[in-house]
């Protein structure tokens, strides 16, 4: 399993990849493994969102999960391809499976994210 | 946590592995909906040797049967298998179970998360010549399941496998191995279930005999996600989730296997009674249209106001939209009815359908 080192990484189980003042954000290889066969990932609409805030669901054959916010900011961006072929979550979650792209508020909330080797020994991985 | 003789198969296959009821078990392998898709479509093999079975030996055994269990065991004769419940003074489900008469004896095969349970609540209530024996340490059980099951098995033994009806069993050797195997499953499909020795060389042989014999039909591993999937489609019950101590075989719409003429047994008492009065709730299968999937838990909303729960729910892989099993007032349990789904703080609507989701020749 793949935990990108550039990434930084929620214990919800998202990541997220800053790039400036912006970053986009997705699930981890883990928890797109976790949750099974996605079938669809609902994000209702583009809004600021405060750190820790749900932003939307991810519906699996088996269970739901919900989506959190790893910082806080705006979306400014939900990725269009989820709707018409969810399963890129399972088969590419840091890639075409990514979920929104936002704004970041505060960079400090970045600070707090844990880093790859941080993330893979929570997960036990 | 105990572990199958097919530990090493599951791990092998890339299985990923979960506790379910004191035992390592395959929850899936290549993904719960193509392995749905696999046992509708050719074949699938499911190990379920976590499931408990019982032996009731003795010359009182098949009228203890009939005391402890709500299906009407005069009815069987040897080789053929009745599927009934157990319930408890209250008219509660101890357990759903199949019932084998084995001729002399009876084998009971009981939910895997149930076997002590069940176990202590037999032993507790035996009398006259009985003996209570569990088997499930030493028993082996594969479910071959699909429309290509039938042509799979017949490869692998001389048993007369295609005249074999519904519910029925034959001993004899499959891939000379000693069974007993019957024409039973959780999946609407044809299908077999072979038990067998416990042993992780027997084990060996017997799954690489039937990996072997359903190759031509691409024949997969399927876990405990998938069979959950597919026994929701179908309309049957999982102990747990539709049925246990507080629910009554009638209002699960169990009334099939409540024989309330046969003569007493264990909970009967209290059913005449729901009888008489009428029900206030029936489990239903209920769909759903668009993005919305039901799950376990959620609250049944009539007229705004709580009125029921889903005990069962998920996409289905076959339907593609929302289908669950829920209880519902009775006064909308015929199909064609709408309750609302509370489904994250939305009343979703909800029909009453007519079950099995799916409907297989």
């Amino acid at each position: 399993m793949v935990f990108p080192e550039d990434l930084k990484y929620t214990d919800t189980h998202e990541w997220i990849k800053v790039d400036g003042a912006s970053a986009t954000v997705g699930i981890t290889a883990f928890a797109a493994g976790e949750l099974g066969d996605v079938v669809f990932v609902d994000i209702p609409e583009m809004k600021a969102v405060a750190l820790g805030d749900n932003f939307g669901s991810i519906e699996a054959v088996k269970t739901v999960s919900d989506l959190v916010a790893p910082v806080a900011g705006t979306i400014t961006e939900v990725n269009p391809d989820l709707e018409g072929t969810p399963e890129i979550v399972n088969t590419d979650p840091y890639g075409k499976g990514w979920m929104i792209r936002m704004t970041i508020a505060n960079p400090a909330d970045v600070d707090a994210l844990m880093d790859a080797a941080q993330y893979k020994a929570l997960i036990g991985k | 946590m105990k572990t199958t003789p097919f530990n090493d198969k599951h791990i092998a296959a890339g299985a990923k592995m979960v506790e379910f009821a004191g035992f390592s078990m395959p929850i899936q392998y290549q993904g719960i909906i193509a392995e749905h898709k696999r046992v509708r479509s050719t074949v699938g093999v499911f190990d379920v040797t976590h499931m408990g079975e019982f032996e009731v030996r003795g010359k009182d055994a098949f009228a203890f049967v009939q005391r402890m269990t709500t299906n009407d065991v005069t009815k069987l004769e040897a080789g053929k298998i009745q599927y009934s419940s157990m319930l408890y003074d209250d008219g509660g489900v101890v357990d759903d179970l199949l019932v084998y008469h084995c001729g002399d004896y009876v084998q009971l095969v009981v939910n895997a998360s149930n076997m002590a349970k069940d176990f202590a609540w037999l032993k507790d209530h035996l009398s006259g010549d009985v003996q209570l024996i569990d088997k499930s340490d030493e028993t082996a059980l594969l479910a071959v399941q699909g429309p290509k099951s039938l042509d799979t098995m017949l490869k692998l033994t001389d048993l007369d496998l295609s005249s074999l009806p519904y519910y029925h069993f034959l001993r004899g050797k499959v891939a000379g191995i000693d069974c007993l195997i019957s024409r039973t499953g959780y999946t609407g499909e044809l299908g077999f279930e072979v038990y067998f020795q416990s042993d992780p060389a027997l084990g060996s042989k017997m799954w690489d005999a039937i990996f072997e014999a359903g190759k031509e039909f691409d024949i997969a591993p399927i876990g405990l996600g998938a069979r959950d999937t597919l026994r929701l489609e179908v309309g049957f019950c999982l102990y747990g989730n539709d049925i246990d101590q507080t629910t009554n075989p009638l209002e699960a719409g169990l009334g099939w296997i409540t024989k309330l003429n046969k003569g007493d047994f264990t909970g009967r008492d209290v059913l005449l009674k729901v009888k008489e009065q009428g029900l206030s709730r029936k489990l239903v299968g209920l769909t759903l249209e668009g993005k919305n999937f039901p799950r376990h838990g959620y609250d049944i909303i009539v007229d705004g106001a709580v009125a029921g729960v889903v005990t069962s729910g998920t996409v289905s892989p076959m339907l593609e939209h929302g289908i669950a099993m829920a209880y519902v007032p009775s006064a909308l349990a015929e199909p064609g009815s709408v309750v609302h789904v509370r489904i994250r703080a939305q009343d979703v609507p909800a029909t009453v359908t007519k079950l099995p989701f799916v409907v297989k020749q």
